[in-house]
């Protein structure tokens, strides 16, 4: 199953290559991993997005608390808690006079906007669940597509509940 | 007080009460070098290659409970310590490396003897830092040893660069002996509920069995362990890191378990129905083939390490928490009347449970045939053990040899045998005893070794001499790397494969050019004579090559991929 884990990092050089370092040693799953520093500029947060049975579930969550650099985490994908999750995607898109009614009017349907735009492309900027930027991607021709950037997956509990020190 | 960086480095190591520092100088690490010479306070022990530095501060660790510390160059120095610090790792063992780096503004640079330090060791420590600033140095260190020493212990390496030990830029010191991180707060205490759910099954087990490992030897659980296996009157097995917890001529005690454990210990294992895991971690020479691991058993497990738990074998009773409190507490538990009560009615199950691991017990798994005429290096253990008695250190290098000693030798105390469990790294034993036998002084150091892997760091015979340490050189000399060549018997069909070791040097020529004693025994009407001759050498170090039985094999033994009541025993023409 898949599962998004929240993680409090000290935000120290070589706290990063810990957390991938882990999960090459033992074979774990990255699926995507995302990190900057925190309101506090000690503390960086990272999202990670892996998946497993729940006995890796549990031994990668006990081995990413095993690091000293890992101040606290927390698996949003347990039952007590219910979360949200947000990716960001930039595309640029070849732009023919022909299909730019189309870009505009996809765009608008999921919710993005248009940031750059020149002769030839016009770049999308969409935010949403992974879903529904694989549902955008896959609403272009392959050979339209010349760019692709995701930011890969934010999370947060939903609630008053919260990751904190 | 104003110190540069590297009297920082000196400072400090005599306030943490460091007694020895094991190293071997260069380029970056002169400035502390330069610093400790003039300082004069922690014995330095100057090795003969960066891997025997971290091996003799892990056995100096091993046998003393402290931590053990070493000091290496950059560059090929730190690279040469990782194989000694990814042994301490394996086995839970309190080290501070301390590497120098090159300056700081050439990190990164491919300069002169630089390697990424804290990245090659990352995934063989449990923690390490890089000092960029000498404000940060000190609380670092402190940091180093809490991390090191404290939770499940493990290797912290500390990277230095050199501007940072410039002996021109001082700053104010004062030594901090504790830390507090926000990141890092090991749990010690065993949660109440789970230990009381643990003693409730354990009253009711009709077929208990303790399985303990190393981690009653460091968590110093051992007088505690002996109690409650003796309140309860339950069979107790041990795992190769924790021989020695329990007392090995105990009745209650089934000898080692797994791979190469005895009958009965694996046995019980199979049969057992609570399975009380103490400071072990399920390790796959222990377990055999995960599907036939005691296949009727509720666990419960008690491991300071909360990864250790289910990561293998999924456990009924988990209790995180320090061995020694945990175990104290089920004691505690234990003298409430209600369970005294239980305790007695359990003793009519605990006989049918005796009576058949007494039947076990008749195969007598660990006979061998004494009538030979080539020496079995089963007799030269058993009669090491008699000559030595119960207060020597054993240590030993990886392989037939290391197997023999854990089966044949009766630890009777805990840190009493050192050897490398987990990376099963050839060539830890000699330099091991040289850390064990500078920690006790006065005291027997032996290390069990063969001829494969005492050339391994075979250097050291030098450190011995110029640190005039006695310790004795037990070389169970079959001219085969003996677990390679068993192996390639069993499964390779014979075809022995570059296990033959050609050119084996005159070992006794060897000690005695570095003014060692050698002897050579080839009979095994010798061996005890020889054995005493030796030990009786209080002040020499003593290298003794005994030419064993070549395609001597380890028995009994669990085949890879079978279960603990699928091991073998010796064929029957071995058994006389």
């Amino acid at each position: 199953m898949r599962h998004i884990i929240s993680i409090l990092l000290e935000n120290e050089s070589g706290a990063l290559s810990r957390v991938s370092g882990l999960f090459s040693a033992r074979a774990y799953n990255i699926e995507s991993l995302t990190v900057a520093p925190t309101e506090d500029p000690s503390m960086s947060r990272m999202t990670l997005v892996t998946s497993g049975s729940a006995e890796i579930i549990e031994q990668i969550t006990k081995q990413l608390n095993k690091l000293i650099d890992v101040v606290k985490l927390n698996d949003l994908n347990v039952s007590c808690v219910q979360h949200i999750e947000r990716e960001m995607m930039l595309i640029k898109l070849k732009a023919p006079v022909s299909s730019r009614d189309e870009i505009m009017r996809l765009s608008d349907i999921f919710r993005g906007n248009i940031i750059d735009v020149n002769d030839e492309t016009y770049t999308v900027e969409l935010t949403g669940t992974t879903e529904k930027l694989n549902a955008f991607i896959a609403s272009f021709e392959c050979d339209s597509i010349l760019e692709t950037v995701r930011s890969g997956v934010m999370g947060i509990a939903r609630g008053s509940s919260s990751l904190h020190v | 007080m104003e110190l540069s960086g590297a009297e920082i480095i000196a400072q400090f190591l005599d306030d943490e009460g460091v007694e020895y520092l094991f190293g071997y100088p260069g380029g970056v690490v002169l400035h502390i070098y330069d610093a400790l010479f003039r300082a004069d306070k922690v014995k330095h022990i100057l090795v003969r290659h960066e891997q025997a530095a971290t091996h003799a501060a892990d056995g100096y660790s091993r046998s003393t409970g402290k931590t053990g510390v070493a000091l290496v160059t950059s560059g090929p120095g730190m690279t040469n310590a990782v194989t000694g610090i990814a042994t301490a790792y394996l086995d839970s063992i309190p080290l501070v490396v301390l590497t120098g780096q090159v300056p700081t503004g050439v990190i990164g640079s491919d300069a002169f003897q630089e390697v990424d330090s804290v990245g090659i060791s990352r995934p063989c420590v449990k923690h390490n830092f890089l000092v960029k600033d000498i404000n940060d140095l000190a609380e670092t260190l402190t940091k180093a040893f809490y991390v090191a020493s404290t939770g499940r212990p493990g290797p912290v390496v500390v990277d230095i660069p050199k501007d940072v030990t410039d002996p021109s830029i001082k700053i104010p010191y004062s030594y901090q002996s504790s830390i507090e991180m926000r990141s890092y707060n090991p749990v010690t205490k065993g949660h109440p509920f789970q230990i009381k759910k643990a003693l409730e099954l354990m009253l009711q087990a009709k077929k208990p069995v303790f399985y303990t490992g190393g981690g009653v030897v460091l968590g110093n659980a051992s007088e505690t362990l002996r109690t409650l296996v003796k309140t309860l009157n339950f069979p107790i097995t041990s795992t190769l890191m924790g021989l020695g917890a329990y007392p090995s001529s105990d009745e209650q005690f089934l000898g080692m378990l797994g791979m190469h454990g005895t009958y009965e210990a694996n046995m019980a294992m199979h049969d057992t129905d609570v399975l009380i895991a103490v400071g072990a971690r399920f390790d796959d020479r222990v377990t055999g083939h995960l599907e036939h691991f005691c296949p009727t058993a509720k666990i419960i497990h008690i491991d300071i390490d909360p990864s250790s738990i289910s990561k293998t074998v999924k456990v009924d009773i988990p209790i995180v928490g320090d061995v020694d409190d945990v175990l104290t507490s089920l004691l505690e538990l234990l003298k409430d009347s209600d369970n005294k009560t239980l305790l007695e009615n359990d003793a009519t199950t605990m006989k049918d449970w005796w009576k058949q691991i007494k039947q076990w017990r008749k195969k007598n798994c660990l006979r061998y045939n004494k009538k030979t005429k080539s020496i079995k290096p089963q007799y030269v253990i058993e009669k090491l053990n008699e000559v030595t008695g119960d207060d020597a250190y054993i240590t030993s290098d990886v392989g037939q040899h290391q197997m023999f000693a854990a089966q044949y030798y009766k630890f009777e105390e805990p840190r009493h045998w050192i050897n490398s469990g987990g990376l099963g790294t050839m060539g830890f034993g000699l330099p091991a005893a040289m850390g064990v036998q500078l920690a006790h002084l006065d005291k027997t150091v032996a290390c069990v070794t063969g001829e494969g892997s005492i050339q391994m760091n075979i250097q050291e015979l030098a450190t011995c001499m110029q640190y005039q340490l006695p310790i004795k050189i037990i070389n169970l000399n079959n001219r085969y790397l003996g677990m390679v060549r068993q192996w390639q018997e069993f499964f390779y069909e014979g075809r022995y494969a570059m296990s033959y070791m050609d050119s084996i040097p005159d070992f006794v020529k060897l000690a005695e050019s570095y003014g060692h004693v050698g002897m050579k025994v080839e009979k095994t009407s010798d061996v005890e004579d020889a054995l005493k001759e030796a030990f009786a050498m209080k002040d020499k170090l003593v290298f003794i090559d005994f030419i064993t039985n070549r395609e001597e094999n380890v028995y009994p033994m669990i085949a890879a991929g079978k279960g603990h009541h699928e091991m073998e025993l010796a064929p029957d023409s071995e058994l006389v």
